[in-house]
C-alpha cells in the first residue's frame, strides 16, 4: 500500500471513530429518557398521583403533590435570593471587572460551581438547623442559594457581554451616568441572556438532592411552612428508590419522570430564549 | 471638580458599592462554607489529627475514625470514571469543534447539554435498577469468570459496586468534559488548521499533530474540572456504591465515598464525635476538589485566552 493511500485510511479510521464517540455520547441519554418514561408512566397517569401525599405500603392512590409544592417553594424561594444578587454581581464583573480583584471573584464563583453540593447542605445545616433545633424548608432554600448564585453571576456576565458595545457607547454619548446606561440600556438589551441564566440556575436547584438530606429533611406530609421540614421529588426519589417496596419504587420513577419532564421543560425554555438574545444582539450592532 | 462635589455620595460609588457588595457574596460564601465546615469537625481535626486521613478502619460504635478507605473510593471511582469518560469526551469534542456535519452536530450538542441537565438522582435510580444489573450480568461475570486471576476483577461481582458507581459518574461527567473540551479545541486559532492543509496533511494528521498539541493543556484542564465533578458527585454514587468501607483492590466489590459516607450516615450520626469525624469527611472533600477546580479552571483559561490571542 502507497503511502499515501495509507494516510488517506488513518484519516479515514479516526473520523470514523470519532463519529462513533459521538453517537456513543447519544446512548446514556436515550436510555435513562426511555427507562425514566417507560416505568414513570404508569405511575404518573393517575391523577391521583399529583393530587394525594405519600400513603404507607400497601394503600394505593399515594402521590406525590406534596413534593412537588415543597420543590417549587424551597428553589422559589432559593431563586428570590439568589437571582438579583447573582445579576447584581453579574453587572459589577462586567462593569469594574478588569483588575485582578475582579479576577479573583470569577475564580471564585466558577470554584463555587464545583464545589460539591452535600458541603453546602452541611454547611446550612449547620448554621440554620443546629441553632433552630428544627429541619427547615429555609435552609435548604439557603444551600440552594448559594448553589445557584455563581451560575446567575456568571451566566449574567457573559450575556451582558454579548451586547455590542456600541449600545454603551451611544450612552456615554448622551452622557448619561455609569449605573443608567447598565441598569437602563445594557441589562434591558441583555434580558434573554440574563433570563436563560436565571433558567438554568433554577433547573439545577431543582434536580438538587445532596443540600436538603440535612436541611428540608423530607416530609411524608403536605406542608408550606418554611421553618419545618418539607419534601421534594428528589428526596422522594432518593428515598424511595432505596426501599424494597414495588411500590414505593414505581413511585421514585414516577416522581424521577416528573423531575425529569421540569428540568427538561427549563432547559429548552432557556434554549429558546436564550436564541432570541443572540438576534437581539445582532439588531443592535 | 470641586471638593463640594467629591465629598457627596456620588451615584456611580454607590452603584460600584452596591454591586460589588453583590458580586463579593460568592467568595464570601465560599470561605464561609469552609469555616463552617472547619467548626463543625474540630472536635475530630483536635483529637485525631493526621490519624484521621491515614486510618484505615471506621468503626462508628467503637468511636473508630480512619477515613482512608473512603479517600481511597473516592479516588478510585473519579480514576475509572476518567479513564472510561476522557477517550469519548475528546472525541465528542473534536467531534463538535469541527466544522461540517451541521444537523447532527447541533443534535449532539444538544443532546450532551441535556445530558448534564439531568438531576443526578435520576442518573443514581437509573444505575440501580437499570445499569448496575445489567452491567453484573453481561460486564461483570463474563469479566470475572475469564480474568478472575487478575485481583482486579476477582471476586463475587455485585450489582452495587466500585465499578457501577465509576460507569454512572464516566456518564454523568462527560458533558463537562466534551462541553469544556470543545471550548478549547474551538479557540485554536484556525490559522494553524491552515497551516496544515497548506502544507498537504489530512484532516487527521492536522488535528492529532497541530490542533489537538495547542489544545493539549486545556483539554487536561477540562479532563480534572471533570475529576472534581466526579469526586463531588454525591447521590447517583450513593445509590449504586455498596457502601462498605473497605481499602479492595476488587472493583466488582462494594466501596464507599466521602461523599456518601455523609450523605447516608449524617442524619443519624449520634455523639459529637461521630457527627465531627463526618463533617470532616466533607470538609476533606470540599478541600480535594477545591484544589482539583482552581488547578482546573487556571490550566482551561489560560488554554482559551492562549487561543484568542
Amino acid at each position: 500500500m502507497s503511502r499515501n493511500s495509507r494516510r488517506i485510511l488513518a484519516t479515514r479510521l479516526w473520523r470514523g471513530l470519532i463519529y462513533l464517540t459521538a453517537l456513543l455520547a447519544l446512548v446514556p441519554l436515550f436510555l435513562i429518557l426511555f427507562e425514566v418514561i417507560s416505568k414513570g408512566l404508569p405511575a404518573v397517569i393517575h391523577l391521583e398521583f399529583f393530587q394525594n401525599t405519600e400513603r404507607p405500603v400497601g394503600i394505593p392512590g399515594g402521590g406525590v403533590q406534596h413534593a412537588i409544592v415543597g420543590t417549587l417553594m424551597m428553589v422559589g424561594m432559593a431563586s428570590v435570593f439568589a437571582i438579583p444578587m447573582g445579576i447584581i454581581g453579574g453587572i459589577y464583573l462586567v462593569e469594574y471587572g478588569h483588575g485582578r480583584w475582579a479576577d479573583y471573584i470569577r475564580l471564585a464563583s466558577d470554584v463555587l460551581v464545583g464545589m460539591p453540593s452535600i458541603a453546602l447542605g452541611l454547611f446550612a445545616y449547620a448554621v440554620f438547623v443546629v441553632p433552630a433545633r428544627s429541619h427547615s424548608a429555609y435552609s435548604a432554600s439557603i444551600a440552594l442559594a448559594v448553589l445557584m448564585l455563581p451560575v446567575v453571576i456568571r451566566t449574567t456576565e457573559s450575556a451582558v457581554g454579548l451586547i455590542p458595545a456600541n449600545l454603551r457607547e451611544s450612552g456615554l454619548a448622551l452622557g448619561l451616568p455609569r449605573w443608567r446606561i447598565s441598569l437602563q440600556l445594557i441589562l434591558p438589551a441583555a434580558a434573554p441572556g440574563v433570563v436563560t441564566g436565571a433558567l438554568l440556575a433554577v433547573a439545577r436547584a431543582s434536580g438538587e438532592t445532596a443540600p436538603l438530606l440535612f436541611t428540608s429533611f423530607g416530609n411524608s406530609f403536605f406542608n408550606a411552612d418554611p421553618t419545618k421540614p418539607m419534601a421534594s421529588l428528589t428526596l422522594i426519589v432518593f428515598h424511595d428508590a432505596l426501599t424494597p417496596f414495588q411500590q414505593l419504587q414505581d413511585q421514585a420513577w414516577g416522581a424521577a419522570l416528573t423531575l425529569v419532564v421540569l428540568v427538561l421543560i427549563l432547559n429548552l425554555v432557556s434554549r429558546f430564549v436564550f436564541r432570541r438574545q443572540i438576534k437581539r444582539a445582532a439588531q443592535i450592532s | 471638580m470641586s471638593s463640594g462635589l467629591r465629598t457627596s455620595p456620588q451615584p456611580r460609588d454607590l452603584f460600584r458599592g452596591v454591586t460589588i457588595l453583590a458580586a463579593l457574596a460568592a467568595p464570601l460564601a465560599l470561605l464561609l462554607v469552609v469555616g463552617q465546615l472547619t467548626m463543625l469537625s474540630s472536635h475530630t481535626i483536635t483529637r485525631l489529627g493526621l490519624g484521621f486521613l491515614t486510618g484505615t478502619t471506621w468503626d462508628p460504635p467503637r468511636e473508630t475514625f480512619g477515613a482512608l478507605p473512603f479517600i481511597f473510593g473516592t479516588v478510585l471511582t473519579s480514576g475509572l470514571a476518567l479513564l472510561l469518560a476522557v477517550p469519548v469526551g475528546i472525541g465528542v469534542a473534536i467531534f463538535l469543534a469541527q466544522p461540517g456535519a451541521g444537523a447532527m452536530r447541533a443534535a449532539i450538542g444538544v443532546a450532551v447539554e441535556l445530558l448534564a441537565a439531568i438531576p443526578s438522582v435520576v442518573y443514581g435510580l437509573w444505575a440501580l435498577f437499570i445499569m448496575g444489573p445489567w452491567l453484573q450480568l453481561h460486564v461483570a461475570m463474563p469479566v470475572s469468570a475469564g480474568l478472575g486471576f487478575i485481583p482486579l476483577f476477582a471476586g463475587p461481582p455485585r450489582q452495587t459496586s466500585i465499578f457501577t458507581a465509576s460507569m454512572v459518574l464516566a456518564v454523568m461527567v462527560l458533558p463537562t468534559l466534551a462541553a469544556v473540551s470543545r471550548d478549547v479545541v474551538k479557540a485554536v486559532p484556525f490559522r494553524l488548521t491552515e497551516a496544515g492543509v497548506a502544507m498537504g496533511a489530512t484532516w487527521w494528521e492536522t488535528t492529532r499533530k497541530l490542533v489537538l498539541p495547542a489544545a493539549r493543556s486545556g483539554i487536561v484542564g477540562a479532563t480534572i474540572l471533570a475529576l472534581g465533578r466526579a469526586l463531588g458527585e454525591t447521590i447517583a454514587v450513593t445509590m449504586v456504591i455498596g457502601n462498605r468501607p473497605d481499602i479492595t483492590s476488587h472493583i466488582f466489590a462494594p466501596g464507599y465515598t466521602l461523599a456518601s459516607v455523609v450523605a447516608n450516615e449524617f442524619s443519624e450520626a449520634s455523639g459529637a464525635a461521630y457527627s465531627s469525624a463526618l463533617a470532616e469527611a466533607a470538609l476533606v472533600l470540599l478541600l480535594l476538589t477545591l484544589v482539583v477546580n482552581v488547578f482546573a479552571l487556571i490550566l482551561v483559561r489560560a488554554t482559551v485566552k492562549r487561543g484568542l490571542r
